[in-house]
């Protein structure tokens, strides 16, 4: 049994809302430089251009890549060994969430109702995922996500004899629908199998894991080259004014599911993909 | 090449300017997003005046980060406009212009650009960073509860923008992806 103090987890997340807002990961600005290269869009190449300006900017002078700092997705991956001392787990959380956006002048972009509205004023509360694993190790993932792209995410119930295809159409189809409006160049988080509420989560696991990475299984590692190549086919293009780049990125994550169904989530996320993780 | 343009935008130089244009615009903007437009509509409704002047103002869809000690602002680039769609007729028909976001609009909001000789245009979503280097002036004007969402006057200088939909209601993002998809046939 390992005993770890919340107040080092609110340091970690502290820190990590920071840096992960600040920073964008290397897989993505390779992805966004790589699609430059290949880009034949007159106006996308400016776009994309900017783009990489626009992080630069954010890497050398600590600033927020996008003013859109999002709703903080904390996931914990908790080692079933560990012991948490000195405070309750969640507020921990919340309190370096808290302490993150103010420091890091953070833009405080959540409301305590969802019908009713109202700023809560600190960004809290956070977005807390956990999972228990073996060992006795903590592995926090800070992903601030935007709702611009959020937004444009969707979910459907197929069932199993729309197959493959089904779910190839609803990929585009939802590519399609978002448009201009995620800032595109977009990643694509794909989650397959599960229940309702899995597949979603499978979705935006998927948006944290690194782009220049595969799904380990080939049918799923092929699927996500396949998907992405048609997705850059449609001329959307940067910021939707037309080019090859629609999305820089395809991640597909799947889990076992019923007999009776196939549900398929889609979380969109823009070009500023951001996550950072500490292990604990 | 990017053709320079002075606000305010009037008619006159609202109707020079074409879907697909790049322009670096000067001079004086107005932030506002989803909360504040729908004050300021409720404003109107009640017959009150607008916490600026209407007349051929240009608005920016923006929340930006807190400024950091040092800095004008902080990072600031556009938010989705079709959030907006339900408040753009009504602040065009009393005279706002210029609206500055991201992502598509409805047909009603296309209908009252042709009607009022307004312009969208589009700023880079997510390079809020690099847009923070054109706003040269920031000054709180109004709803300073609302936070992120407050009411700003700008003056920005040469901000980078691309002309999304003119007053004839051309639209970039129809257009620049068929051309795009026609010079790959």
């Amino acid at each position: 049994m390992r005993e770890i103090n919340v107040s080092l987890v609110t340091d970690t997340v502290e820190k990590l809302c920071i840096e992960a807002n600040n920073h964008l990961p290397e897989d993505v600005k390779c992805a966004i430089k790589n699609c430059r290269a290949c880009e034949d869009g007159e106006i996308a190449k400016g776009v994309l251009d900017n783009i990489i300006e626009n992080f630069e900017i954010a890497d050398n002078e600590n600033v927020p890549i996008c003013q859109d700092t999002g709703m903080a997705c904390v996931f914990l991956e908790i080692g079933q060994d560990v012991h948490f001392v000195g405070g309750d787990l969640s507020e921990a959380i919340h309190e370096g969430v808290r302490r993150g956006y103010d420091k890091g002048y953070l833009r405080k972009s959540v409301v305590a109702d969802p019908v009713r509205r109202g700023n809560t004023g600190d960004n809290t509360p956070a977005m807390i995922y956990t999972e228990i694993v073996p060992g006795e190790n903590v592995k926090i993932t800070v992903g601030p996500k935007g709702f611009g792209s959020e937004n444009m995410s969707r979910i459907c119930m197929f069932k199993p004899s729309h197959g493959i295809e089904g779910i190839k159409n609803f990929i585009l189809e939802t590519v399609e629908i978002a448009g201009p409006n995620p800032c595109p160049p977009m990643v694509v988080g794909v989650g397959i199998g599960g229940t309702f509420d899995k597949a979603a989560l499978l979705a935006k696991k998927a948006l944290m894991r690194p782009i220049d990475s595969e799904n380990p299984d080939p049918y799923y590692a092929d699927l996500e080259k396949e998907m992405l190549e048609k997705i850059n086919q449609l001329g959307i293009g940067p910021q939707g004014f037309g080019g090859k780049t629609t999305a820089i990125g395809l991640n597909i994550e799947t889990m076992p599911t019923h007999i009776a169904g196939m549900p398929c989530a889609i979380n969109i996320n823009c070009h500023v993909t951001r996550h950072k993780s500490e292990v604990l | 090449m990017a053709k320079k343009i002075t606000l305010p935008l009037t008619e006159e130089l609202a109707k020079t300017l074409k879907a697909g244009d790049e322009v670096l615009l000067t001079g004086t903007i107005y932030t506002s997003r989803d909360a504040g437009h729908k004050r300021m509509c409720e404003m109107l409704e009640r017959g009150e005046e607008l916490p600026f002047n209407p007349e051929n103002a240009t608005i920016y869809y923006v929340g930006p980060t807190p400024a950091k000690p040092g800095q004008v602002i902080g990072s600031a680039g556009p938010t989705t406009s079709g959030r907006m769609d339900a408040y753009a007729p009504t602040m065009m028909r009393v005279g706002a212009r210029g609206m500055i976001g991201k992502g598509a609009r409805l047909p009603e909001v296309i209908d009252a650009m042709k009607k009022y000789s307004g312009v969208y245009f589009g700023a880079i979503g997510g390079a809020g960073a690099l847009l923070a280097k054109c706003i040269k002036s920031a000054k709180l004007i109004a709803f300073e509860d609302l936070g992120a969402e407050a009411l700003r006057e700008l003056y920005v200088e040469d901000m980078p923008l691309v002309v999304i939909i003119d007053s004839e209601g051309t639209n970039l993002y129809e257009k620049g992806r068929a051309s795009y998809l026609n010079s790959k046939k």
